[in-house]
């Protein structure tokens, strides 16, 4: 019975889809950027999957005026399911082709989406605590402010403009989620017809 | 009616009576100039210009057509702003054969090339005293070797290079006795007296010098010098004055003769006889200073011996050139074809043709010889004469465009003339007393024209008064039209020689920004503040100290005794562009340390007094840096206060606030 079958586009997207979030692991998710006045050439710090990159060194140097912590890649549990968990996602990805199976994608596509969803407020979780989490001896401390990036797009904190945006594997992820709810929703039509 | 004409002619009549006074200089700038040298905040300047410091031993870096300086570049002088020269890393680049020597005279620079090009890596400069020659990196700015040259007095047709940087010269001004048999009365002058050059050859990886070979010539005064290019590679021309080889009021004894000579030399032929073995080695004495990047610490040594080919002997290197009356400047066009001649006493300007020059020495049309040396006849190896050009030639360059420019200083003016015809097309004035001038890579295979620079010796009335001591002067011309158009009066620092200059690009795109921490090899380095610590080795204290905004470790030093040397090896953290530490401590009697990231500097302290010594950060780091400070407490001698510090990170804070020092 044809219809017991995926759309071919539907294959295909989700081949794509597979490799996609393989690539997303080798490659940054997400940056932050930082301009100012003594920077005028600005900073960088890439998240990727397994590690942080560009120049967060220097970012907790000046940090430490203001009293945040360091940040150091090996505090977050994080960095070491991530990589696992775009790996499970392509898997069945490739795997809901290669088994024909609208109910893997059904459950791939629901478990992506809370995936995501939790990957978002787990961000926005780290963000505050680094924002608001300061040292009380710090020897600067402005009453009432705190340091917490945006999560998406642009924020003046003190004399530090900060600009947040995802990265290439950030942009495959979000697309991904996208994709696979045009699929689901698409796939779901099609088997509904059929009966 | 009349009678208002009558006051009108009177009035007319007095007005043209003040407009024949001399002119004076207001109206030497025209319209547009102040838009041409304007460099709006947040541009660059155009052009990276080096130029020489004179008597106070630097090289200052000029941007242009700003006329700013960028910064000062120790060379042959102790710099007490960053510690060149006091740090115990520096202390060993200025070492001579005479010992320590932390001034002298500087004059010329050369900036390296390529294929005639200017390449961006390295920067060449004599001391004119104690003859030496030093080569700055262009990554970092700094000078990383000073080579001494031996048989030599008064460094000056120096740092001349050839168009691929095999060899950069040091020709002597005054001719010596050889080293070590110097003790010989003046009158025996004419026997004992000699002109060395020496040829440095320069590593193509690593840029190390090393004096290949010397050339032992007559006892001339060697002044200046440029190498052939193009055609001329190979050939190496000199000025020399002094052929009357006199010893005593030379201002009349050595301006007798009509024609002085401008040596030509043969290097590659010189290179072909040290080959075959045709060199002596000669005995002597000369210090080699080199900086090494990774352990960021200069060593010293003297090396023993060179080898000298004579010009007497080996006839088919030299051959002389007459040249009217008193050469000085001595300079190569572009396609290597014309060599000037500028006699400094001459009314004209003689042009030398290269063609006419190999063709004469193959038909051996020789005048004469001189102590050996085949001097060549001068029509047969002229091109042309620039007549009347002004008064006092003393330097040529070129534009790349067939148009030569030559300073006047008895005149006061630049001159433009076309190489091929010798015909005058443009004079322009000059305040006052021009020397040197530079045209952008005026003396390269491709000049980049546009910009000329004129450096004078006198400045009255250019600037708001100092004292009896004057600013410097440089004048910047624009030259890319027919007519050259002064734009710019800049004060320089130090009396300004030569410069050398090219497209920014050039240099900008290799500069180090910090060293990496991971590569510093010092071996008193210290590359985290857990690291930090405190020995004692007799009455040798080192602090192995680290810097990062905006604290030292350690901060408080105690048990340091009257009589103890103590090093302060301070390594700065940083790992960012820009963001050097300073370093400085009471009573210090050298100088102060500017430390760049991720380098270490020594500073040497001998405390001749009990008590408790401030030590801090000089240069603005942070909003911190007024707290950047600590202290040494200093016993007197023979005192037991333990030797104890304090690391004031956090982690060591929690456990214990002092550390106990090791002793050795």
């Amino acid at each position: 019975m044809k219809t017991q079958n995926l759309n071919k586009w539907t294959k295909v997207l989700l081949i794509i889809l597979g490799i996609g979030l393989v690539t997303a692991i080798f490659v940054p998710i997400w940056s932050i950027y930082l301009n100012a006045p003594q920077y005028p050439e600005g900073l960088a710090m890439f998240i990727h999957s397994n590690k942080i990159s560009g120049e967060f060194q220097i970012i907790n140097g000046l940090n430490h005026y203001i009293g945040m912590k360091e940040i150091h890649a090996d505090e977050f549990w994080e960095f070491k399911v991530l990589p696992y968990a775009l790996a499970f996602f392509a898997a069945l990805c490739f795997l809901a082709t290669f088994l024909n199976s609208r109910k893997i994608l059904y459950a791939l596509t629901g478990i992506f989406l809370t995936f995501g969803v939790g990957f978002v407020f787990d961000f926005w979780r780290w963000l505050y605590d680094y924002g608001h989490n300061l040292n009380p001896h710090a020897a600067i401390i402005v009453p009432g402010m705190s340091y917490q990036p945006p999560l998406l797009g642009y924020k003046q904190l003190l004399n530090f403009e900060v600009w947040s945006y995802p990265n290439i594997g950030g942009g495959i992820m979000i697309g991904a989620g996208v994709i696979l709810i045009i699929l689901a929703f698409v796939e779901f039509r099609i088997a509904k017809k059929a009966i | 009616m009349k009678t208002y004409k009558k006051i009108g002619l009177a009035a007319f009549a007095a007005v043209s009576i003040v407009a024949c006074k001399p002119k004076g200089t207001e109206t030497a700038v025209s319209g547009d100039a102040a838009q041409k040298v304007y460099v709006a905040p947040g541009k660059h300047d155009e052009v990276m210009s080096f130029v020489s410091g004179g008597f106070n031993g630097q090289i200052s870096v000029v941007g242009l057509p700003s006329g700013r300086t960028l910064k000062i570049v120790p060379v042959f002088s102790v710099h007490p702003e960053n510690g060149y020269g006091f740090s115990e890393e520096t202390k060993p680049m200025l070492e001579t054969s005479h010992g320590f020597i932390p001034w002298d005279d500087q004059h010329h620079l050369a900036l390296s090339q390529t294929n005639g090009e200017i390449d961006g890596r390295y920067l060449f400069a004599n001391a004119n005293n104690t003859p030496r020659v030093a080569k700055i990196d262009l990554k970092t700015f700094r000078t990383t070797e000073i080579l001494e040259i031996p048989n030599s007095a008064g460094n000056h047709s120096s740092p001349f290079l050839t168009e691929n940087t095999e060899y950069v010269v040091a020709g002597t001004r005054f001719a010596v006795p050889v080293d070590g048999q110097g003790d010989v009365p003046i009158e025996s002058f004419k026997e004992n007296f000699k002109g060395y050059l020496s040829f440095i050859g320069i590593g193509k990886e690593d840029g190390k010098m090393d004096i290949t070979f010397q050339i032992e010539a007559p006892g001339f005064n060697f002044d200046l010098s440029h190498a052939g290019k193009g055609k001329s590679h190979g050939w190496f021309f000199f000025s020399c004055y002094n052929s009357e080889q006199a010893n005593t009021l030379l201002e009349v004894n050595a301006s007798q003769n009509e024609k002085d000579f401008i040596m030509a030399v043969n290097w590659k032929k010189a290179e072909e006889y040290l080959k075959a073995g045709k060199a002596k080695k000669m005995a002597v004495e000369y210090a080699h200073n080199t900086f090494d990047e990774s352990t960021q610490m200069a060593k010293s040594e003297i090396l023993k011996e060179v080898s000298v080919l004579s010009a007497k002997e080996l006839k088919d290197i030299c051959y002389l050139i007459p040249c009217p009356k008193s050469p000085h400047g001595c300079d190569v066009d572009p396609t290597g074809e014309y060599i000037i001649g500028s006699g400094k006493l001459a009314a004209l300007i003689p042009v030398f043709s290269f063609d006419k020059l190999m063709k004469a020495i193959e038909k051996k049309d020789f005048s004469g010889e001189f102590d050996g040396i085949p001097i060549l006849k001068y029509e047969s190896v002229l091109h042309g004469e620039v007549q009347k050009p002004g008064l006092g030639p003393l330097h040529t360059e070129f534009d790349g465009k067939g148009n030569a420019y030559t300073s006047m200083f008895v005149s006061s003016e630049v001159v433009k003339w076309d190489i091929k015809t010798c015909k005058v097309l443009d004079r322009t004035p000059t305040f006052y007393s021009v020397g040197h001038l530079m045209v952008v890579g005026g003396d390269t295979k491709k000049p980049y024209g546009k910009y000329l620079v004129a450096y004078n010796k006198i400045t009255k009335d250019r600037y708001l008064p100092t004292g009896p001591e004057l600013a410097q002067s440089a004048q910047l011309f624009d030259i890319s039209g027919d007519k050259m158009k002064l734009l710019l009066d800049f004060p320089t620092i130090g009396e300004p020689h030569y410069a050398q200059a090219g497209p920014a690009e050039l240099f900008t795109k290799n500069q180090v920004k910090f060293y990496k921490l991971a590569e510093n090899k010092h071996p008193y380095v210290t590359r985290g503040e857990g690291e930090s610590k405190v020995v004692r080795e007799g009455n040798k204290v080192h602090v192995y100290m680290t810097s990062i905004r905006s604290h030292f470790a350690p901060d408080n030093i105690e048990g340091v005794k009257v009589g103890d040397e103590v090093y302060f090896h301070v390594t700065n953290l940083e790992q960012d562009w820009d963001v050097p530490h300073g370093f400085a401590v009471k009573g210090a009697q050298n100088a102060e340390l500017l430390i760049m990231p991720g380098e270490t500097s020594t500073l040497k302290w001998v405390p001749v007094k009990p008590g408790m010594y401030p030590m801090y950060c000089t240069d603005f780091c942070s909003a911190l840096h007024q707290e950047m400070q600590g202290y040494v407490r200093v016993s007197p001698a023979g005192s037991n206060t333990p030797l104890i510090y304090s690391l004031n990170n956090k982690k060591d804070n929690a456990q214990s606030p002092v550390k106990e020092g090791e002793t050795k």
